[in-house]
């Protein structure tokens, strides 16, 4: 009877679990809470795309993928619990969707040889490959948006921002002051004057910041907020008047759930991308046929196209592509997470690949090494037309200030191998 | 006049009118807490709820319609109207009344003469309830909501006080909106409290559940009552904000603005309510502007609460608060 009982439990959990033969690709989702209006587009598109390799090309090199979706809820502990849960299931890649479980997955993926890929988000010097040997954040981070804003405001001075007055309004949070030492390095070589300005969170009354802003009347303001706070900031600015084409949010602020609240008022507000927008790419075409007419998409499908489900889409992506390249380093179909470590490292995304899978001119070009896990930190600036209810690309992709963030990168990631012991290197 | 002082006194009268928006959901804690003695953990929540129900209603979308075409099949998603904001108001009002009918005869009722914290919990499961029911029913996107209130910079006050002092201050028309309405509100409430059988009525239940009954008073209907004019309540504040940032469900998170206002208002006082609230808008915008470029800024959370914990160090029951002495 009790063999019986282990044979049937054997059993159930086989079949509860993802086919051995399958790639597992987790997703830390957050459909629920404050922030799932931002988290549900990306899982779609994060979804969606696995979901059209699996019925197009009948997955990647042959192999189907598997999606593990886990609902974090945009919680830390909740992301560490979803980590510890799926991470057995031979999972090849995580996506934490936020700063705050990619710094607690640092150690713990790196201890369990899993990589992860933070894009756009998380500690910017692990693009510094030598000392965080499992954490990827190409193709931009938060320091390269901070340089890349105010190269668009260079581009639109004629290159000179002296006597330039720019407040930065962020979160008060290790997220939002992210970009003050980029921005305070910038404004020494450029001579702007920079204006910092709190919002605590959740940042649902910004009154005071914004009275501010009135009375000081700076050139330009630059965004790093979440969820309500960019709402509200974008309303604030469209009370006190401000020219909202001089108002820049970085990517976490750029979403039509960011402007739509505003309405009309909203027009002409800016964002900082690393991927295009809209639908007009071939690969839509696909996403259209062998997922949501064949009633597969994920969620409500009603989210495609949108800015977070581009984004969602790109990740997914970068994470097939990757395994691709591992795949052919390796010589092996079924490869372990360590595999698509080596893939991820050695990723190149070139125009003609993003061309051939349909998606050509939808991100920069960049490519990953050792020593560079971030990519060459191409970004470019989107525009709301709140009459078309569309973000317009305004910029080409173009490169942050490598000569300032260079030495920044290099410092932060060997006080980090610094405090831990590491030993940094490229074998 | 300095530039200072005029920056200060814009400043003041901005602080004064976020004051009346924290105040607009103080008072849902205070009715529910002066009527039943619950301090209403799920009140921020049903301003959410409130807010999503109206622009769900305005817009004419299909309550939980994910579900429903999920389960069924089907692809539909609006009902093709759009409602004018009176009349979507006035749905909305019955739906929390609906609402207010649903927690008494599952919750409350079964929890009468329990100890405060048992009752306290219980508006603790009803908040997450509650959130993941209003998702479920109208999504979780960030909805745009427009009754028609006016909303940003008053011309007027910006040309006549540039007319005074070469300054012109910027006053938010919703903000002067929300002023007038609670003024209305307050008012209301208290001739409510104070002169109607059911006001009476109210307060004789909130003194004692048991005494109450044995005189011949409802307590199923005063509660019902109770959470129906909470929910009005709500929804009030769930339009001044939902109006400010779109309906969203970081609306729930509002109630934390209450709280120091109770604190420095009392929980049983509703004009309390309203000057705990100006006092806490005033104070903190204040402290932001004169001390907040000293200290890196974003000082206007803590000093709230701060601000609310000195009242209470000199006068424990908040300001209007009842003081309860209870012997041994």
């Amino acid at each position: 009877m009790k063999l019986k009982l282990i044979t049937a439990a054997v059993a159930a959990v086989m079949a509860a679990g993802p086919a051995l033969a399958d790639l597992t690709f987790p997703s830390l989702s957050y459909r629920t809470g404050p922030y799932a209006a931002n988290g549900i587009p990306f899982a779609d598109g994060y979804a969606d795309y696995f979901t059209l390799l699996n019925e197009r090309d009948g997955g990647i090199g042959g192999v189907k993928t598997e999606l593990l979706e886990c609902e974090t809820g945009y919680n830390t502990e909740k992301g560490v619990e979803c980590y510890e849960s799926t991470k057995g299931a031979g999972s090849l890649v995580y996506q934490p969707l936020s700063t705050g479980i990619t710094y607690q997955l640092i150690p713990k993926a790196t201890a369990d040889g899993v990589p992860v890929h933070s894009m756009g988000y998380g500690r910017t010097s692990a693009k510094n490959g030598a000392v965080f040997h499992n954490i990827f954040n190409y193709p931009a981070n938060y320091w390269d948006a901070a340089s890349i804003a105010i190269k668009h405001l260079l581009d639109e001075n004629g290159g000179d921002l002296k006597g330039k007055k720019i407040a930065l309004v962020y979160h008060n949070s290790a997220y939002g002051k992210e970009p003050i030492r980029t921005l305070e390095e910038l404004s020494k070589k450029h001579g702007y004057e920079l204006r910092l300005l709190a919002v605590d969170h959740p940042g649902q009354e910004q009154k005071s910041q914004w009275l501010q802003i009135r009375r000081e009347r700076p050139d330009y303001v630059i965004m790093w907020g979440w969820g309500v706070m960019n709402q509200v900031a974008i309303q604030e600015a469209v009370n006190i008047r401000f020219p909202m084409e001089n108002f820049i949010g970085i990517w976490w602020s750029g979403s039509e759930n960011d402007v739509l609240p505003a309405g009309e008022g909203a027009d002409g507000y800016k964002s900082l991308t690393f991927h295009n927008v809209g639908k007009d790419f071939p690969l839509f075409g696909d996403i259209q046929k062998y997922v949501v007419d064949a009633g597969k998409a994920a969620g409500a499908g009603d989210q495609i196209g949108t800015v977070l489900y581009n984004r969602g889409l790109y990740a997914a992506m970068l994470a097939a592509e990757a395994a691709k390249t591992a795949q052919a380093i390796h010589g092996v179909k079924d490869i372990t997470p360590a595999m698509m470590r080596d893939g991820m490292e050695a990723l190149e995304m070139t125009e003609a690949k993003m061309a051939g899978l349909g998606l050509p001119g939808f991100g920069p070009e960049f490519s990953v090494s050792c020593e560079n896990h971030g990519g060459n930190g191409f970004g470019a600036v989107v525009q709301w037309d709140a009459k078309a209810h569309k973000w317009g690309l305004i910029t080409d992709f173009f490169q942050s200030d490598q000569d300032v963030l260079g030495p920044l990168v290099a410092e932060d990631s060997s006080a980090f191998a610094a405090e831990n012991g590491i030993t940094a290197g490229c074998n | 006049m300095p530039d200072q002082l005029l920056f200060g006194m814009e400043v003041f009268l901005n602080g004064l009118m976020a004051g009346v928006l924290y105040a607009l959901v103080a008072l849902g804690f205070v009715l529910i807490y002066k009527a039943s003695g619950v301090f209403n953990y799920a009140q921020g929540v049903m301003a959410l709820f409130a807010a999503l129900t109206l622009v769900g209603i305005m817009e004419g979308q299909v309550p939980f319609a994910h579900l429903i075409n999920a389960t069924l099949g089907t692809e539909i998603h609006h009902f093709g109207w759009h409602l004018p904001g009176i009349v979507a108001i006035l749905l909305t009002m019955g739906v929390m009344v609906l609402l207010a009918w649903a927690v008494n005869h599952f919750v409350m009722r079964h929890l009468v003469n329990q100890e405060p914290i048992i009752l306290f919990m219980a508006t603790i499961g009803l908040a997450y309830f509650m959130e993941g029911f209003g998702d479920l029913m109208w999504g979780s996107d960030i909805k745009k909501l427009d009754v028609g209130l006016p909303q940003g910079m008053s011309t007027v006050i910006d040309e006549v006080t540039y007319g005074w002092f070469g300054y012109g201050f910027f006053i938010d028309n919703l903000d002067i909106v929300a002023t007038v309405i609670a003024a209305l509100l307050v008012v209301a409430l208290t001739i409510f409290s104070q002169y109607s059988k059911q006001g009476r009525a109210l307060r004789a239940v909130a003194d004692d559940h048991q005494a109450a009954l044995s005189v011949g008073i409802s307590l199923k209907f005063i509660w019902v009552l109770v959470w129906s004019i909470a929910g009005f309540v709500a929804l009030v504040a769930g339009i001044m904000w939902g109006t400010k940032s779109g309906v969203q469900f970081s609306l729930s998170l509002i109630a934390l603005k209450a709280l120091p206002v109770l604190m420095l208002g009392g929980f049983t006082s509703i004009p309390g309510a309203i000057v705990g609230g100006l006092i806490i808008g005033v104070g903190e915008k204040l402290f932001e502007f004169i001390v907040g470029p000293m200290v890196g800024g974003a000082t206007e959370n803590w000093f709230a609460y701060v601000l609310a914990l000195l009242f209470l160090v000199f006068r424990p029951q908040g300001l209007f608060g009842e003081k309860i002495i209870e012997r041994v």
